[in-house]
């Protein structure tokens, strides 16, 4: 088991032909995800990497079964493209284009909701279940299948965490990137409502940072969870009112502060780790106990 | 993206908003001029993107031309809230019968517009009870419609078949057009004026989303950043100065920040927070070291974990820097992810050893830091 993708995940790649759309299709390959089809208007009808192109993601679905999309072009397309697969009932649509104006975040993830689809990002690393599927653009030799659910915002500092974890030969159920900006479809909640019911998932990791209300949130449902949560939260040392880098990452007015996270997760029974490289270690602890 | 005062009010009016008559100034001269055209006592304001103008002493009633030089005068020669005041908006002293707030932004939890509305606007609003604000969502799908509006107005506690009421809900549906046309993540009148049956914006405060810049090109431009971080912002990289001594670069915001905590607990002190951003080829790494390099650091860390960045990418670009213009400080670097092999063998021509674990290379350059 695992959440959202697995082994038997058809995925569409669209905007198959771009720079990044190539690159990341070939390592998703080399991964072992199931990509089966790509988009790229006009250009239907070829092939790229041995993988069948189509103009329209209407056009893939008449040939193949889909279950899951990943978005790579440019933002001021990614609306268009992120609602095209929506459209044609595609179910899980990542979209890791950055710099996503937030009106159309705010469009996308509206009609996701009233089609009864998960949206993934924008501005996201993507979801591995490791050893199963990859949909997005982690680095592949990091991912290897475990008992540890992790969850973040941010793609570089889950890389991080997760080639801590591999290092020490701890692998990883699902990895999910919710995405970086202020609007975004999953949630913290959504993802570990899927963990506390996944059996092969035994602890989580949530990885957090400053600014926004996500951890607050998600401190209120972890409550309820029987499964163990530990967190990182990252811009302990940030100044105030500065925004660093992320949209979702800038504190104003005192709220969504290191310190008013670390209290509501800690009240919640999160174990709060200071250093993403401490985590392995409460994970080692934390399954010996299990 | 914040706007000026006066470039709000020009988009309200384009909306058919009420807005006071007026005009923007350079000199207290025309300040004059434009006193002398609306006749009678003026209000003027400095244009500055910061809020409580008013308590800075930003804001100044003269009641006839000689007196809105002189006020005009003095506003450009003092900083209100850090600012320099380079613009005046001169406009006609309203009437005022009542203040009202009206603002759509985003509510970030629910993923939507939200509209706040409250009959006791005015200089404090941060202090009104919450019994006087009015909060409504708005569904995107749905939009603004006459009777969302109409069910705001009745809150609010204004007869809806008066004129005062008729025009509240035409201002209502106006600002949510504005909201979305123009790409805003804020839209704010305060206070709304109710002068008899009219209802006027007597500010305005606009944020722009920047990401949907692209889009509004008939939008004025405001530049707030400093120069170096606008410099960063046009090469894609984000780029904060901090006070300290260790220069820094990581390729996201998380893993950035991360950095700084770490370097924070190893009692180092960071220069800057430099977040080049996924994906960031030769070129924009050769100008993230060379945007660290002028805050003359003590020593830098380079920490990077590729992903959609590649680690050769980065490694050329720090060869490049190395062998062409120099490194005058120590330089730690922790390199793995994408492509990470072909990125040390480059590093270790110029003779630079990649670390493998994050922790190492920044227990090393608070080190090299003392």
């Amino acid at each position: 088991m695992a959440i959202i993708i697995d082994e038997t995940t058809n995925v569409l790649v669209q905007g198959i032909s771009g720079k990044q759309g190539l690159f990341h299709t070939k390592q998703m390959l080399s991964y072992g995800s199931k990509v089966i089809a790509g988009t790229s208007p006009g250009k239907g009808g070829t092939t790229i990497e041995g993988i069948p192109v189509y103009d329209s993601v209407r056009a893939v679905i008449e040939k193949h079964r889909i279950d899951a999309s990943v978005v790579f072009v440019p933002a001021s397309m990614a609306k268009d493209a992120a609602l095209e697969a929506l459209e044609a009932g595609v179910k899980v649509v990542v979209i890791v284009t950055e710099h996503i104006p937030v009106h159309d975040e705010m469009a996308i993830v509206a009609y996701a909701k009233r089609v009864n689809s998960i949206v993934i990002g924008p501005n996201t690393f993507g979801i591995v279940s490791s050893g199963k599927c990859k949909i997005g653009i982690p680095p592949n030799q990091f991912f290897i299948p475990g008992p540890v659910g992790v969850v973040a915002r941010s793609g570089t500092l889950t890389y991080e965490i997760v080639g801590n974890l591999t290092a020490q030969n701890i692998g990883q159920s699902t990895v999910v990137g919710m995405g970086g900006d202020r609007v975004v479809g999953l949630t913290f909640v959504d993802v570990l409502k899927k963990f506390e019911q996944d059996m092969e998932t035994k602890v989580v990791v949530l990885i957090g940072e400053i600014g926004g209300f996500a951890e607050e949130e998600a401190s209120q449902y972890i409550k309820e969870m029987t499964k163990p949560v530990v967190a990182y939260i990252a811009g302990k040392s940030a100044p105030q009112g500065k925004q660093m880098g992320h949209a979702g990452a800038i504190i104003e007015r005192g709220k969504g502060t290191y310190e008013g996270k670390v209290k509501a997760l800690t009240e919640a029974g999160v174990k709060i780790v200071e250093l993403p490289f401490e985590v392995p270690r409460i994970i080692k602890e934390l399954l010996l106990k299990l | 993206m914040k706007m000026f005062e006066y470039m709000g009010k020009e988009i309200f009016s384009k909306f058919g908003l009420k807005v006071p008559k007026g005009r923007m100034v350079n000199t207290p001269e025309d300040a004059a001029l434009i006193a002398k055209d609306i006749g009678g006592a003026v209000v003027i304001k400095s244009q500055v993107l910061s809020g409580k103008r008013g308590k800075a002493g930003g804001i100044k009633f003269a009641d006839n031309p000689e007196q809105a030089k002189a006020a005009a005068q003095e506003i450009f020669e003092m900083t209100v809230q850090g600012h320099t005041v380079e613009i005046l908006l001169v406009e006609e002293k309203l009437k005022i019968d009542k203040e009202f707030y009206l603002a759509i932004t985003i509510d970030l939890a629910a993923k939507r517009p939200v509209i706040i509305a409250s009959i006791k606007g005015g200089m404090d609003i941060e202090e009104v009870a919450e019994d006087y604000i009015i909060k409504e969502q708005i569904d995107v799908e749905l939009g603004m419609q006459s009777f969302i509006a109409s069910d705001i107005v009745r809150r609010m506690g204004v007869t809806l078949n008066s004129p005062l009421g008729k025009e509240l809900v035409r201002t209502i549906g106006a600002l949510y057009r504005i909201f979305v046309e123009i790409d805003a993540e804020l839209v704010e009148i305060n206070p709304l004026v109710i002068s008899g049956d009219k209802v006027i914006a007597a500010d305005s405060k606009i944020t722009i989303d920047d990401a949907a810049l692209y889009r509004q090109r008939e939008l004025p431009r405001v530049e707030e950043r400093t120069v170096v971080e606008k410099t960063a912002h046009d090469l894609g990289l984000s780029f904060v100065e901090l006070d300290g001594d260790i220069g820094v670069m990581a390729n996201g915001a998380g893993i950035t920040m991360g950095t700084l905590d770490t370097i924070t607990y190893y009692g180092g002190k960071p220069a800057n927070f430099l977040d080049a951003g996924g994906g960031t080829g030769e070129e924009g790494t050769v100008k993230a070291l060379e945007l660290i390099l002028s805050r003359n650091p003590k020593a830098i860390v380079i920490n990077i974990f590729g992903g959609i960045t590649r680690c050769d990418d980065v490694a050329r670009a720090l060869a490049s820097v190395k062998r062409n213009i120099g490194i005058p400080v120590p330089v730690v670097v922790r390199l793995v992810g994408t492509n990470q092999e072909a990125g040390r063998a480059i590093l270790r021509e110029v003779g630079i050893e990649a670390y493998d674990f994050m922790q190492d290379a920044i227990k090393k350059v608070v080190e090299l830091s003392k």
